[in-house]
């Protein structure tokens, strides 16, 4: 099954087991309607989450990617979304150098209870990527080269 | 690997907008999926069985179920495994209801969505590994935080279980929130022949171990082996000589100070034991009001103390305890009504809270059990109850239902008639909700039996008349203002979420609402567990409870801990970081970052290198996205299984 051509795109979001994964399902709960564009990979803290993952995902073909953790100072594991935080600053610098627009990239704190927030969340997202339109794509060595400096930096 | 995808319909939960059988179909064409089907409901016994039957039946090696969120079955899917042989970590699960079926219409799209989530389980599992948990030693011991009368049921029924308790305390006394009142609903019995005996059983009881006037400083290590270390606060008074006799109390010139235990309806003593029946029973300075502490003069307390324990050098002192689990119970404060400036904002002396009220009521209360006004003194003949203060609304930020306003309120009534016969009482409600055995038949009876007046309606303003409070409101009912004139008010504020919750909840690292409430695991299935494992919950720390409701949970958080240590051995959570020593360069980056300290240098034929602590490590993975060499990898969490999901979404 291909994505709906016209109807969808690719989007990817890493969400933190405890707060955001727990808003998300509170939001099914709740029955709060949302687009269907965005696939959520499940990972234990946003601390888990290396910028590479988001750089790759980009260059994977997915078209925006959303990370969603624990409000600062609620982390499950104390401080995991402090490191989160940090990372990702610096990866919404770097994602211009690599050619990609940084509106593709975004995080956000989502806690368990949130299910109306990460509705909204989602929401705006999807409608940001989509004013977007699909990603054009990264591919060849020279994507390969810049990659590697990324490897590096962060 | 050979996996088989099994597509649950959830009734019609998944299946009224997602078409199962096209998914499974379409599963078929995965990496690594040999067989596929959908299923009615897979969480139930058949459905089960189900699963059981294909593992053997096609030998598969790998399970992908696309159901509900893995927060709720995961745990029962992997048992279903484990019963067919396979390793539980060999298991994937595809949120096809919370994450599609319920937050969209679109049949297309849902069936879509769902397949391209089944693909990326697959994905994931292939590069699984089967893992395997470690079996370590618990410590059968439990500490209980707080100790109110969810802490003391705790308490005593693990004590009761032949477990060894750490009761902690902040307070000088246990019995919370319960010791103060004077009478409880729906029975009116009187509050302290209940918990008096109670109290009296903590402190004889062979297997508890009782800090009070203590806080928890840190907590450290895990389920079965938790660190706590306890601040036990200077009393100034050695508790271990004092026999609560309360001759200093007697002689203490200073009594000003504040009298918490009384709601400041009255003052204190400097040095002072709460209540008679106060367990342990035992006095205590308070420095802000000790003339010798303050000022250096005095120490009549020192002189008269047939027991030498007064110690005005006495300082705060930490200690440690070890133990295998932990109960929060630490309950539930008032709402500060003040911040309601039409009911005054605190600057009318006869406009009380119900707590005060209590006090007053109760016979060792400051008044003795008479009703008095605070301004003057004289006995009140017409008394205003206002309930939802600080609750169901939004204005204040408290939008829940306190739970027990209505039932106090309805009992204080009943009371004020008992106590001054020839009294009216006036009730300004917004609804009435007493849901629980008996309680209707309560408010009925105050209202019927006790002539209580209840005005179904807001009140807009107090104001001063005389020496008189014109109480003003909307009688929604009939549609008119009314006015009524109050000799008293009483205002039945809402519970919120105890002062310094969220601290302590960061300590032992578990979750919170909005409002500073901890939460439960799971509000049907795992009501007083925490999602910290050996962690547990007791009373209003979770939500505003009523008594019967804290006892009962108090109760249960005690079977839950009893049922944890009825192992010897538990098993440790095998998904957690391993550090690949060929990899690893030894530049301490993982070391630095892991928030546990789960982390140690070691040498390893001469070089530095990183290894894991399998029993603190929490699974974070935080090491693992902080390691430039990838050698320090998250089991069942590898950067090779995130991209391989990540490749599974984005391979157009
Ligand atoms: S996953 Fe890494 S950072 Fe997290 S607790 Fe374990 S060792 Fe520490
Ligand atoms: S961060 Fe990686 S390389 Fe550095 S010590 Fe830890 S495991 Fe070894």
């Amino acid at each position: 099954m291909p994505i709906l051509e016209g109807k969808e795109l690719r989007i990817v979001g890493f969400l933190c087991n405890w707060c955001s994964y727990g808003g998300a399902d509170t939001a099914g709960v709740g029955r709060f309607k949302q687009p269907t564009d965005l696939r959520v990979i499940k990972v234990p803290c946003s601390g888990r989450i290396d910028p590479l993952f988001i750089v790759k995902t980009l260059m994977a073909g997915a078209d925006g990617v959303l990370v969603s953790g624990c409000h600062p100072r609620d982390c499950h594991y104390s401080e995991g979304n402090y490191y989160a935080r940090r990372r990702l600053e610096m990866l919404k610098r770097f994602l211009p150098i690599m050619g990609i627009d940084p509106k593709r990239f975004d995080y956000t704190w989502v806690s368990a209870s949130e299910g109306q927030r990460w509705q909204e969340v989602v929401t705006k997202f999807t409608e940001q990527i989509h004013e977007l339109g699909a990603a054009p794509k990264i591919a060849g060595a020279e994507a390969e080269e810049t990659l590697k400096l990324m490897e590096a930096a962060l | 690997m050979k996996i088989g995808v099994f597509v649950c319909h959830c009734g019609s939960n998944i299946e009224g907008t997602v078409d199962t059988a096209a998914v499974a179909a379409a599963s078929r064409e995965f990496p690594g999926v040999v067989f596929a089907t959908d299923t009615m409901y897979a969480c139930s016994e058949p459905g089960q069985d189900g699963i059981i039957e294909a593992i053997k039946e096609h030998k598969l090696d790998g399970v992908v179920v696309a159901s509900c969120t893995p927060r709720m079955h995961e745990p029962t899917f992997r048992r279903t495994l484990e019963r067919a042989g396979l390793n539980r970590y060999l298991f994937e699960m595809a949120n096809i209801r919370e994450h599609v079926s319920w937050i969209g219409k679109d049949r297309e799209a849902n069936t879509n969505k769902s397949a391209d989530l089944v693909r990326m389980a697959a994905a994931k599992l292939l590069k699984n590994r089967p893992l395997f948990s470690k079996q370590f030693p618990v410590n059968k011991s439990v500490m209980v935080i707080g100790g109110g009368v969810a802490g003391i049921q705790a308490a005593l029924d693990c004590a009761n279980g032949g477990l060894k308790v750490v009761l902690v305390e902040k307070d000088t006394t246990i019995g919370g929130k319960m010791a103060k009142l004077d009478k409880t609903f729906p029975t009116v019995d009187c509050s302290s022949c209940v918990l008096g005996p109670l109290m009296v059983d903590v402190a004889q009881h062979p297997n508890i171990k009782l800090h009070a006037y203590s806080e928890i400083e840190e907590v450290n290590g895990y389920v079965g082996n938790f660190e706590v270390s306890i601040k036990k606060k200077a009393s100034y008074v050695d508790w271990d000589s004092c026999t609560g006799c309360g001759l200093c109390v007697e002689k203490c010139p200073s009594r000003k100070a504040t009298d918490f235990f009384n709601e400041k309806l009255a003052t204190t003593k400097a040095i002072n034991i709460p209540f008679p029946q106060a367990i342990p029973k035992k006095a205590k300075i308070d420095a802000n009001f000790c003339m010798k502490l303050q000022k250096d003069k005095c120490g009549v307390c020192a002189k008269v103390c047939p027991s030498e324990s007064i110690d005005f050098s006495q300082k705060d002192e930490i200690i440690t305890e070890s133990v295998g689990a932990i109960v929060a119970a630490t309950g539930f404060d008032l709402f500060d009504w003040t911040v309601y400036g039409e009911y005054g904002g605190g600057k009318y002396p006869d406009v009380i809270t119900s707590l005060q009220y209590e006090r007053m009521l109760s016979a060792s209360g400051p008044s003795e059990g008479h009703i008095k006004r605070p301004s003057d003194g004289k006995e009140p003949k017409n008394v205003v109850f206002i309930q939802c203060v600080g609750s169901r609304d939004k204005s204040v930020d408290r939008p829940y239902c306190s739970g027990f306003c209505c039932m106090y309120t309805a009992k204080q009534t009943i009371l004020t008639k008992d106590h001054i016969p020839d009294s009216q009482s006036h009730v300004f409600y917004m609804d009435i909700r007493s849901p629980g055995k008996l309680y209707d038949e309560f408010t009925r009876r105050a209202m019927e039996e006790y002539g209580a007046n209840y005005i179904r309606g807001r009140v807009s303003m107090i104001y001063p008349q005389g020496d008189k409070l014109v109480v003003r409101g909307a009688d929604t009912l009939m549609g008119a203002q009314v006015e009524v004139d109050a000799d008293l008010v009483v205002l039945a504020v809402g519970a919120e979420a105890a002062a310094g919750a969220t601290d302590l909840a960061k300590k032992l690292r578990i979750s919170y609402d909005n409002y500073g409430f901890y939460m439960e695991g799971h509000p049907k299935l795992k009501p007083v567990e925490t999602n910290t494992a050996g962690v547990y919950l007791a009373g209003a720390c979770q939500g505003p409870k009523d008594i019967p409701a804290s006892v009962a949970q108090g109760g249960a958080a005690a079977s839950k801990v009893l049922g944890l240590f009825s192992q010897d051995m538990l098993a440790s959570d095998p998904q957690v970081s391993v550090v690949e020593i060929k990899r690893c360069i030894g530049c301490g980056k993982c070391i630095e970052t892991c928030p546990f300290g789960a982390i140690k240098e070691i040498d390893f034929r001469g070089m530095k290198k990183a290894d894991v602590i399998e029993t603190i490590c929490q699974g974070c993975g935080i090491c693992t996205s902080t390691c430039p060499q990838g050698a320090v990898q998250l089991q069942h969490f590898t950067d090779n299984q995130i991209l391989a999901e990540v490749n599974a979404i984005c391979r157009f």
